[in-house]
């Protein structure tokens, strides 16, 4: 059973509103040719599905839909594999209801 | 750059900053909030609950103006399996009282209207404005912030830090360690509207009655974890969350888990015909008393989720906050009246008074659980409820089964499953936690 497939995350991220910081990512991804176990588990665990796999197999985020939880934070940045910071203030999303 | 010095700098405008904030202010002292959301609440997310007590000690009329949704009349537990669910509900008419008790909120609003407060008590408050970095001088002592809105350091005799969870200025200066992976858990959410009348007939309410659906089992998938659901006066909130170590190990996706809660027969009526309006995560400190950090040291003191102030157990984290940015700000307000410097020894009287209050001791109490929920979450969250949906249905269906072999049967499947010795263990580990 694979239901997860039938759960589009930007669907679900369309409702939300952002201020993107066009050309300032907040989080950055450390080069690399082979993701770690740490990295690859970013691709799962990120709520807005803000990490993906390019077609050499390396990991990359795109944080234009990040709701800034922090979870990546916790589970990459003790490996050195990314950096990561909130937006400049004002940046990033804009919760109505929270 | 700004040149003046502040008594006092709150870092944060959610529930522990507003507090703080909000307490220095009243007393007079010269207060500067600084928020990285466009307004307070725009970062922040929460279930939500609010507990009337700890905001009526920061403001006794809080009900005539604040933003609230719905006063709490039933709280449903609900052990849950892949169809049906097994649930302890408790509904009274006491809690329809003229000053209930718990009420439901949407935070975003509600710290908006919290944030108004601090700012009528003469508090300067600043938002879109990330602090960046500490301020500290060749001692090492805490003297401001770095933000990323002006050039320079913006000074101040003492730092509040109520930055939340993540705690990333704490962090970064080397005052506590970066949350881990097992002790925090990750929570995803989606508000779904539906009209009043509706939301009152699916949830058998009146008026402004409320009522938490709080749900573990299947659905958090062997994972330390559980499910909630918030009757709001025209939306539902509805999530689930589970320790961020558990979703790395097993490759779950938050996603996937919420939209199986949300199609699980027992929980699909209530949100029918619902129109989402946002979705929504956050971190939720799980680790309990013992993940608590160092509190206090020169020039600053640590408040709320960023201190890890979170009873997991209860669900309450807000009422934590509010009350330990409030008794933060009283310990500030006490060693400024003396006219003694903000240093560690002088703040120390922070964590003596937090040592005190309920914070702590609820913490304490609990200081095992954590633990506990964590190592045995296969059986806690994904055989035992099974098995209790098995021995209900065998309970309740009438098949002409003699009554003796159907007790001897649930009997049998719980022994198969845990053991003797395991069922003991299990219910004895967790007496003791609780106790
Ligand atoms: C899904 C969910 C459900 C919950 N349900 C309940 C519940 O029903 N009842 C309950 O009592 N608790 C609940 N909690 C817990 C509760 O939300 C938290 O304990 C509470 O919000 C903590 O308050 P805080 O002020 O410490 O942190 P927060 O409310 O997170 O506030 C931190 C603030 O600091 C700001 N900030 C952070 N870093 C910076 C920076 N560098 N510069 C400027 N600003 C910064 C943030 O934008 C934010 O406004 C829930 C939590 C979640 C996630
Ligand atoms: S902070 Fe949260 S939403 Fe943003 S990229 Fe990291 S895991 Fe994803």
């Amino acid at each position: 059973m694979n239901v997860e497939t039938s759960v589009r995350v930007e669907d679900k991220l369309f409702y939300n509103r952002y201020l993107v910081d066009v050309g300032r990512p907040h989080i950055k991804v450390r080069a690399h040719t082979k993701p770690s176990p740490q990295l690859l588990a970013l691709l799962k665990v990120c709520p807005a599905r803000c990490y993906e796999l390019n077609d050499k197999g390396q990991v990359e985020v795109t944080v234009d839909g990040c709701i800034e939880c922090g979870t990546c934070r916790v589970i990459g940045e003790p490996t050195g594999d990314i950096e990561w910071s909130y937006p400049r203030g004002g940046y990033g999303v804009l919760f109505k209801f929270g | 750059m700004i040149e003046e010095k502040f008594d006092a700098i709150v870092v944060g405008a959610g529930m522990s900053g507003n507090a703080a904030a909000l307490t220095m202010a009243k007393r007079g002292m010269k207060v500067l909030q600084l928020e990285r959301g466009e307004y307070a609440g725009s970062k922040n997310v929460q279930g939500a609950i609010l507990y009337a007590d700890m905001l009526e000690k920061l403001i006794p009329d809080f009900r005539d103006d604040a933003p609230l949704e719905r006063h709490l009349v039933e709280q449903r537990f609900w052990l849950m399996d892949d169809r049906s669910h097994f649930g302890v509900h408790y509904r009274s008419e006491d809690f329809n009282e003229e000053r209930p008790n718990r009420y439901t909120i949407i935070r975003a609003q509600f710290d908006k209207w919290l944030s108004s407060k601090v700012r009528e008590a003469g508090a300067t408050v600043l938002c879109e404005t990330t602090v960046t970095e500490l301020a500290r001088d060749a001692h090492g002592k805490v003297i401001g912030v770095h933000t990323d809105r002006c050039d320079g350091e913006i000074h101040a005799d003492v730092v509040v830090l109520a930055e939340g969870v993540n705690g990333l200025l704490g962090t970064r200066a080397r005052l506590r360690e970066r949350p881990k992976p097992d002790k925090v858990a990750l929570a995803v959410k989606e508000m779904h509207f539906l009209p009043r009348e509706t939301i009152e007939a699916h949830f058998n309410l009146k008026g402004d009655e409320g009522v938490v659906v709080e749900a573990a089992g299947t659905i958090s998938r062997g994972m330390t974890g559980m499910g909630f659901i918030y009757a709001n006066k025209e939306c539902i909130s509805i999530g689930i969350g589970c320790i961020v170590a558990d979703f790395q190990r097993t490759g779950e996706t938050p996603y996937g888990l919420l939209d199986c809660f949300k199609r699980h027969p027992s929980v699909a009526p209530l949100i029918e015909g619902s129109e989402v309006k946002e979705y929504s995560a956050h971190l939720i400190p799980e680790g309990g008393y013992k993940a608590i950090p160092q509190l206090y040291g020169d020039g600053w003191v640590v408040v709320g989720d960023a201190a890890q102030l979170n009873n997991a157990i209860h669900r309450e984290g807000s009422n934590l906050a509010m009350t330990s940015g409030r008794i933060a700000a009283e310990a500030i307000v006490q060693v400024k009246s003396r006219s003694h410097p903000m240093t560690a020894a002088n703040l120390s009287v922070y964590k003596k008074m937090l040592d005190d209050s309920f914070v702590i001791k609820d913490l304490k109490k609990h200081k095992d659980m954590p633990m506990l929920m964590h190592t045995n979450s296969q059986n806690l969250f994904l055989t035992y409820p099974q098995l209790v949906s098995r021995a209900m249905q065998n309970y309740v269906r009438v098949d002409g089964t003699p009554k003796a072999e159907k007790e001897k049967g649930t009997l049998k499947s719980f022994v198969n499953a845990r053991s003797w010795t395991g069922l003991f263990g299990d219910a004895f580990r967790i007496a003791r936690a609780w106790r």
